[in-house]
């Protein structure tokens, strides 16, 4: 079952196995729907969300199907009930392009004002939609700084311990049995963290990418991957790339 | 046999014109019967399809109405009105066009025709493109997506509106495709534009040759069209035996590796052979085991899809200059090229169809009244059998090709676009236009107008898109492109080609420093998947060298001598034909006729009395179950001899079926003659006591609610869809501007896939995914035939133990892939024994 499925039909009822994990003395829960609750500061993270990707191909000449939005937004509203954050960050490039929060239909964005409906929402800036979200519940901004943490869009070369960043939609792949298997991933080291893309049409980029090089400690790094309903949780020397 | 027999003088002069005739005499030849008869015919105004084996001077045939017609016409003077061209040749390789232009110069410079013949492929300059498009020659020879590409073009109706023939080459080889699809609908188009214009098929030997008629001329609802046949027989008998060895004969595998001792001693004893493999593999292996030991350092080359063109062309210059000894080659080789004197065929594994393997011997030796030579050699004890099937098959002839089929729905997306490109369209025109195509006779207008409707706005249910359209309807009811990107993003995208993500492959060194020095030499391209799978220091076998991975560097995959004498070998996924169904049912007849064992080696012999003793052999007609408990698990094998796509989707449906009756099925492999499948109950004892029956657990109805739940959560599927969507034009291969990414598709088909399937399940797009899948990769209908045919004849056997006949399919477990769900279940296997010891690691 991928995950759109499961996050219809399985949730918010049936716990899911997530992992636990510490940023810069944070305690965080990695869950395999995507995003990251962090339960001493009850905020959820997300990133990568990518609305309107399908409408902005569609722009350009290719018909994608437009119901990436309604699904990625079904899978939010499944974590977001199962965590019941009191604030809600998403990481950047929240939409495909930078107009796509100006144009979004009205029922996707009564879906997303239901959702924030007595929570706190950050709009992080992203490379994709650098001048913030529309016409939408809670405040744009690049950057956000709390308790010891930084989430930003991009992570930075030289980041002081702490940051949560998104952008380079990481995964992994695991050799077993000659089989290969490649997901997506939350990948820390234990001062910094990757989001995984949480969007549905969005790739991944192998942890093993050039892209990822001087980002972490390779001894500490782990990768939380995105399994169906729960995360597998390999060490980088075990993976294979 | 032979119809080169004498043709009254007279006739021949009517038809021919007298530089024709003075030629045909210089040489010292006659004009072949078959030759003169479709001249004639095609004079009388029909359109023809030419069966001949190869030889027969089959393309001469194809040109010479074109011929005469031109030199009557005479040489158009300077200063006249725009002419288009007079005929189209269309040939489903680049090569063959090339090659077709320098054999048919040669005549036609000899006998000083007033003829110009020029080649348009995807590697014709673009100022010449242009030029043809201004002054177009007499004789144009191309592929089919440049069909495609000046049909789509404005200037289409000028181009073709002089157009009398169009000469199809190979069709055999065309038609089963969605190539042949879009070429089909170009034929269509082109009668549109130049009503009075005939076609001419070449074909090799078909099972079917109504099906080619058909597909050459305008099917009509109640009309019986079709071209007329001219059918050339005999050839000399090919002279094939079956490698007889003294070696063991492996139970399974592929590789054939026994016989590499018996394959160099042939080639050493015959001039020139060309040895054919069915996978690009397997060329590697065989290539490299052969050099192993080469001790008489006999030039061998190798050839096949992958490598580089450079690499390519040297091989085949040198063989036609009789300089090699042998080819290893794959089906890149199957079509007519010329290419010199082949005194021998060794085909390794078996053939897995009847026709192929005719077309393969007919290679050897390319003048028709000499006998071709060829030796087969099996790569396990089935294929021994299969091999003789075979053999037997070709000496009566039989031919198993497979029918033309449905046209395909992303095909004909594809094509509605480039007709808008061409000019505006009105819907019921090009309705009736595209249904006089053979393969679209069956469409339905419904369909006809979803398919406009998905290449207007994607065509979904929720119609989110209108505003981006790229067709619109005008008010007077006219089909037109949005606007000019449209048909730049069309003829970017234009073909059914659809090429898995490659890297080139390039040499390089370590210089001084120990880091990668640049630009070696490079020597083609493989899979992006496969590379993905390697880590630094790997080796592969590649290009008939073994090749340590060093890394990728943008879009190359950068390669160093390796060292290593057991490298992995690439698993590419080209080139694996399941077994014919002809084929399969010659094997079963073999194996339930005793008095045909004799035929057989001693050792496949010995086999099947053994497999009689402890168990049984099959009827011709029957289905043949054992049931046997081996370690702590109990299998049943199925010995359906359908193929082993048929088995693979028998295989998932038929553990569905154990699992909810309670068996707990572990898991099951597919080879081309048998079905294992394998689970924690006893198997023999519940089907002994009918709990369930095996007529029920095989009963037709699996194709019904079982098929559907699977087909949604197959892997298959996807990777079908993909291939769809990128036909289609959901998803750009090439974006205008980023012609040159080397990574083609721009979005991941997969991902948009699941999206589609659970907001969209009825989408037309996923309709023609599932059409796809049902006849290629799953082979649906072929399971429906045996279900029916076996009901009725299910034999179960239950067995203490493993018997001789199941000893094959055994030996193919756990070499089979994993996809979808069981990726799940190996994660997380792997994450319980890797990574215990990580959270105690993350949480210090």
């Amino acid at each position: 079952m991928h995950r759109i499925a499961h996050a219809i039909s399985a949730l918010p009822d049936n716990p899911a196995l997530s992992a636990r994990i510490v940023v810069n003395g944070v305690i965080g829960i990695c869950d395999p729907l995507g995003g990251l609750y962090l339960p001493d500061l009850d905020i959820l993270v997300v990133s990568d969300l990518h609305l309107e990707k399908g409408s902005a191909f569609a722009r350009r000449g290719m018909m994608l199907p437009p119901y990436d939005t309604l699904a990625t937004l079904r899978i939010l509203d499944a974590v977001i009930s199962r965590h019941n954050p009191k604030t809600v960050i998403s990481l950047g490039d929240n939409f495909h392009d930078r107009v796509g929060s100006a144009l979004m239909p009205e029922q996707f964005r009564s879906m997303i004002e239901t959702m924030a409906r007595g929570r706190e929402w950050v709009w992080i800036n992203g490379n994709h939609d650098p001048d913030g979200a529309t016409a939408l519940p809670g405040a744009s901004m690049d950057e956000l700084t709390h308790s010891g943490l930084i989430f930003r869009h991009e992570p930075a070369l030289n980041a002081t311990a702490g940051e949560i960043a998104g952008h380079l939609h990481p995964s992994a792949t695991v050799r077993r049995r000659e089989k290969y298997m490649r997901r997506a991933c939350f990948a820390t080291d234990g001062r910094r963290l990757i989001m995984p893309a949480f969007g549905v049409t969005t790739g991944g980029l192998d942890l093993r990418h050039q892209a990822m090089r001087g980002l972490f400690d390779h001894q500490t790094l782990v990768a939380h991957m995105l399994g169906r309903d729960r995360i597998y949780s390999v060490r980088f020397a075990n993976l294979l790339g | 046999m032979n119809q080169i027999d004498s043709i009254p003088r007279a006739k021949t002069q009517i038809l021919l014109p007298p530089p024709f005739l003075r030629w045909f005499a210089n040489k010292g030849w006659q004009p072949r019967a078959h030759q003169l008869e479709l001249l004639s015919r095609v004079q009388g105004g029909e359109s023809m399809l030419l069966i001949a084996p190869t030889g027969a001077g089959k393309t001469l045939a194809g040109f010479l109405p074109s011929l005469v017609s031109l030199t009557e016409r005479g040489k158009i003077p300077p200063g006249s009105a725009f002419t288009g061209i007079h005929t189209l040749y269309i040939s489903p390789l680049k090569a063959l066009a090339v090659d077709i232009e320098r054999n048919l110069m040669k005549p036609v410079g000899d006998m000083g025709l007033p003829v110009r013949i020029e080649n348009r492929t995807g590697d014709t300059p673009a100022a010449k493109r242009q030029r043809q498009k201004l002054n177009p020659p007499d004789i144009l020879l191309t592929t089919p997506e440049q069909v495609a590409l000046l049909l789509a073009n404005g200037e289409a109706e000028r181009f073709f509106k002089d157009l009398k023939y169009v000469v199809l080459d190979e069709l055999h080889s065309l038609v089963t495709s969605k190539r042949g699809h879009l070429l089909s609908l170009g034929l269509a188009r082109l009668r549109q534009l130049a009503p009075t214009m005939q076609a001419i098929g070449l074909s090799a030997t078909v099972a079917d040759p109504m099906d080619l008629q058909r597909w050459l001329a305008a099917q009509r609802e109640g009309e019986d069209n079709h071209a007329g046949l001219i059918t050339v027989t005999g050839g000399a008998r090919p002279e094939i035996s079956i490698m007889r060895t003294d070696e063991r004969v492996p139970w399974a595998g592929h590789s054939a590796a026994y016989a590499i001792g018996d394959i160099y001693k042939a080639i050493g004893e015959t001039r020139t052979t060309l040895l054919f493999v069915n996978t690009r593999s397997q060329a590697e292996r065989v290539f490299q085991e052969l050099w192993t030991i080469n001790d008489d350092n006999l030039p061998i080359a190798l050839h096949h899809g992958s490598l580089d063109v450079g690499q390519r062309r040297k091989v085949e210059a040198a063989m036609s200059e009789n300089k090699l000894r042998a080819v290893v080659a794959t089906s890149t080789l199957d079509l007519g090229i010329d290419w010199g004197d082949v005194d021998m065929v060794i085909h390794v594994g078996a053939p897995k169809g009847a026709s192929r393997l005719a077309q393969r011997i007919g290679r050897a030796n390319h003048r028709m009244d000499e006998p071709s030579r060829a030796i087969l050699v099996p790569a396990n004890r089935f294929e021994v059998m299969e091999c003789q099937a075979a053999l037997d098959a070709n000496y009566i002839g039989a031919q198993d090709t497979p029918p033309v089929g449905k046209g395909a729905l992303d095909v004909l997306a594809q094509h509605v676009l480039g007709m808008a490109c061409a000019a505006p369209f009105d819907p019921l025109s090009l309705y009736t236009e595209i249904t006089s195509a053979a393969p679209y006779a069956y469409l339905s207008w419904e369909t006809f107008e979803r398919i406009v409707d998905f290449v207007a706005t994607g065509g979904y249910a929720l119609r989110a898109y209108e505003r981006y359209a790229k067709i619109r309807k005008t008010p007077e009811g006219f089909w037109r492109v949005s606007n000019p990107l449209i048909a730049q993003q069309y003829r970017l995208n234009v073909g059914t080609i659809i090429e898995s993500p490659m890297l080139n492959v390039r040499m390089v060194k370590h210089n001084a420093r120990g880091s990668l020095g640049r630009g070696g030499m490079a020597l083609g391209k493989v899979e992006e998947y496969f590379i993905e799978m390697l880590s630094p220091g790997d080796t592969f076998l590649f290009s008939g060298k073994v090749l340590r991975f060093e890394g990728i560097r943008e879009s190359e995959c950068l390669v160093s001598q390796g060292y290593k004498l057991d490298p992995k070998v690439p698993s590419y996924n080209g080139g694996k034909f399941p077994l014919s169904t002809y084929l399969a049912q010659q094997v079963r007849k073999m194996l339930a006729d005793p008095s045909r064992h004799a035929t057989l080696p001693e050792q496949v012999r010995d086999w099947l009395s053994l497999q009689k003793d402890l168990s049984m052999l099959p009827k011709e007609d029957e289905l043949l179950i054992e049931t046997f408990p081996r370690g702590s698990r109990h299998y049943m094998v199925i010995y359906a001899f359908e193929g082993r796509l048929a088995h693979q989707t028998l295989g998932m449906l038929l553990t569905r079926r154990l699992d909810r009756a309670g068996l707990k099925p572990l898991g099951f492999v597919a080879t081309d003659y048998s079905l294992a499948i394998w689970a924690l109950e006893d198997l023999g004892e519940a089907f002994t006591s009918g709990r369930p029956r095996l007529a029920d657990l095989f009963d037709e109805d699996m194709l019904g609610d079982d098929l559907e739940a699977w087909l949604n959560e197959s892997f298959l599927l996807k990777r079908t869809f993909r291939n769809c969507a990128v036909i289609a034009g959901l998803i750009d291969q090439r974006h205008p501007g980023k012609e040159k990414s080397g990574r083609q598709v721009t979005v991941s088909a997969d991902l948009i896939y699941d999206v589609l399937r659970s907001h969209e399940p009825d989408h037309i797009l996923l309709k023609a995914t599932r059409n796809d899948a049902s006849t290629g990769l799953l082979e649906i209908e072929r399971l429906g035939d045996m279900l029916s045919r076996i009901k009725g004849h299910i034999t179960h056997r239950p067995l203490d133990r493993i018997s001789p006949l199941a000893v094959p399919v055994m030996l193919e477990i756990g070499k089979e892939a994993v996809n979808g769900d069981a990726q799940d279940f190996l994660l997380a296997e792997a994450a319980d024994e890797l990574f215990a010891d990580v959270t105690a690691t993350a949480s210090p």
